[in-house]
């Protein structure tokens, strides 16, 4: 057939892109059968990232071991391992390691479950009514952006300084991103739904448990993620005064005696408890939202 | 029995215009067990004549009565089947049938008896606990048909529900619902873009025209009893009398069309 040789050809050329993994950064091959061509940001990312980080570790240990930074600026890997074990083993500051990461476990999540407890109901009313969201978007949206280190002195001055300033701060950078993540949740819902459920003969108080509340799961579930993370981001700020447990004192104190290595120790643990802690989200959102982006 | 008497509905139009003429003194009349079908070029009024029967609108002028009482709201008589079917992802099928019962408060074990009933008749039996966003677009359109069925409504009310489908699995979905629409013998009011499906389909058909919207002819259907008598949907859709009927309408269609424009 005449076109034969020309589809040989087409055939040959993918063939050849695919041989150098390099050149697939720029083009695409076709895909194999049961993948989608073109689909944005395809493609396994775990090999690259577990690559990444041992060569960062890598990269590191090298910097250190070379002498071409202080250990007063960068310690080494092995340096802030020794030292995660010393606190491990003998504590920080006369309290023991385990206890620093439950104070500041404890005063996230308390912040947290504070956080979803109000801004969950107040993010959907405000989704659904013209009045509430009238009422409580200014103030929202005014305090939103002003970084909590700002308004720290005004908690303190408030609350005083025990553990109700320390909660409320962390609660304050979590309220909002849940609040609006529930309120745009609402807007997620799809309006031939809701018909649906009027023309079943159900009533507004049903449309919004039955429908609204369910629809609205998903970015709920993502708001949590990104809200608990400001948590955490603002734990430093919320432990800075009158702190004598938890990492962000941990951190904080250990920088002004110069002691890198246990910042450092800090900053890795606050890190991976978010981490593990936004992992466990993604697998409990892929468990009660499994069609999340599918309808 | 559905009446609308001398229904006209007005959306206000852009700022500073003149308010747009959606309907104009409309007056149809749904009887028991009546497949109304509404053709016409978009633009017609017919999603407008729907949501005044789901009772999502209120008309400007004039009067909807079901049974006598006016409709002053949507309510569980008149189901809606949508062309986005507007399932519920976060229920299985068989909690999406029983949707409807549901919202009333009927126990689940009675709820479930119903809806198997309907998983049935809809050849969804394997699927009655299967997630609904694993189903392709023709089994999704049958649970959505099937969750207004499942509600017990006196009128279905189907704005364009097989708009979406492939054409085979189109000529089955509308066998299927003639098939249901004689077993349960309930007043169906269904929009469609299809010539060939409106005939195929209705007892008594309603063509549109826009600018102001307004039924402009009206006919009564014999193809769908043909149908339901026991001949093949194909035997039905390709009789003289069928095809003559289809053009006729078609040319009343595109002369509408070239007259609006």
């Amino acid at each position: 057939m005449s076109f034969e040789p020309h589809a040989e050809a087409t055939r040959a050329k993918p063939a050849q892109a695919q041989s150098h993994w390099l050149r697939r950064l720029w083009r695409a091959a076709p895909t194999k059968p049961g993948q989608t061509y073109g689909v944005p940001g395809e493609g396994r990312t775990l090999p690259i990232s577990v690559g990444a980080v041992v060569l960062a570790l890598v990269a590191w240990q090298a910097v250190t071991a070379l002498g071409l930074v202080a250990p007063l600026f960068l310690p080494s890997p092995v340096q802030v391992v020794q030292k995660f074990v010393a606190i491990l083993q003998s504590g920080y500051t006369g309290a023991p390691l385990w206890l620093h990461v439950l104070v500041s476990a404890a005063r996230v999540f308390a912040a947290f479950a504070l956080a979803c407890l109000i801004g969950i109901p107040l993010g959907l009313a405000m989704g659904m009514s013209p009045v509430m969201r009238g009422l409580f978007d200014p103030f929202l949206e005014f305090y939103r952006p002003i970084p909590p280190l700002a308004y720290l002195p005004l908690m303190i001055i408030w609350f005083g300084i025990g553990e109700t300033s320390k909660v409320l701060l962390i609660f304050l950078a979590v309220l909002a991103p849940v609040t609006l993540g529930a309120r745009a949740g609402v807007r997620s819902v799809a309006i031939e739904q809701i018909h649906a459920a009027y023309s079943l003969g159900a009533t507004r108080a049903q449309v919004l448990r039955e429908v609204v509340m369910r629809a609205a799961l998903p970015e709920i579930l993502t708001a949590l993620r990104i809200g608990v993370g400001f948590g955490w981001t603002t734990l430093v700020a919320a432990e800075m005064v009158a702190s004598t447990q938890g990492l962000g004192y941990m951190v904080l104190s250990a920088s002004q005696f110069l002691q890198t290595s246990t910042v450092l120790v800090g900053i890795i643990l606050i890190g991976l408890i978010a981490w593990v802690f936004d992992l466990s989200m993604r697998a409990l959102e892929r468990r009660i939202v499994p069609w999340k982006g599918r309808m | 029995m559905l009446e609308i008497r001398r229904v006209s509905v007005f959306y206000p139009g852009a700022e500073g215009s003149e308010p747009v003429e959606a309907l104009r003194n409309l007056d149809l009349e749904i009887g028991p067990g009546e497949f109304v079908v509404a053709l016409g070029a978009s633009g017609c009024g017919k999603s407008t004549l729907l949501n005044l029967i789901a009772g999502f609108l209120a008309p400007s002028f004039g009067q909807l009565r079901l049974d006598g009482a006016p409709i002053t709201g949507p309510g569980r008589d008149r189901a809606v089947v949508f062309q986005k079917h507007a399932l519920m992802p976060w229920l299985n099928v068989i909690d999406n049938l029983a949707f409807g019962l549901k919202l009333q408060g009927v126990a689940r074990e009675d709820r479930y008896a119903v809806a198997r009933r309907f998983l049935s008749l809809l050849g969804l039996e394997q699927f009655e606990t299967s997630p609904v966003y694993m189903l392709s677009g023709g089994m999704q359109q049958r649970v959505g048909i099937g969750r207004a069925l499942t509600a017990d409504p006196r009128i279905l009310l189907m704005d364009e529900p097989l708009g979406a489908l492939d054409a085979l699995t189109r000529e089955r979905a509308q066998e299927l619902i003639l098939k249901i629409w004689r077993a349960q013998d309930k007043s169906v009011f269904l929009i469609t873009h299809s010539v060939e499906e409106a005939l195929f389909m209705g007892t008594k058909l309603i063509v549109m025209s826009p600018r102001p919207g307004r039924i402009t002819h009206r006919f009564d259907l014999p193809f769908s009893r043909r149908f339901l008598d026991g001949q093949s949907a194909r035997a039905v859709k390709a009789a003289p009398d069928f095809i003559e009927m289809r053009e006729t309408i078609l040319r009343i269609i595109f002369a509408d069309e070239e007259q609006a424009a």
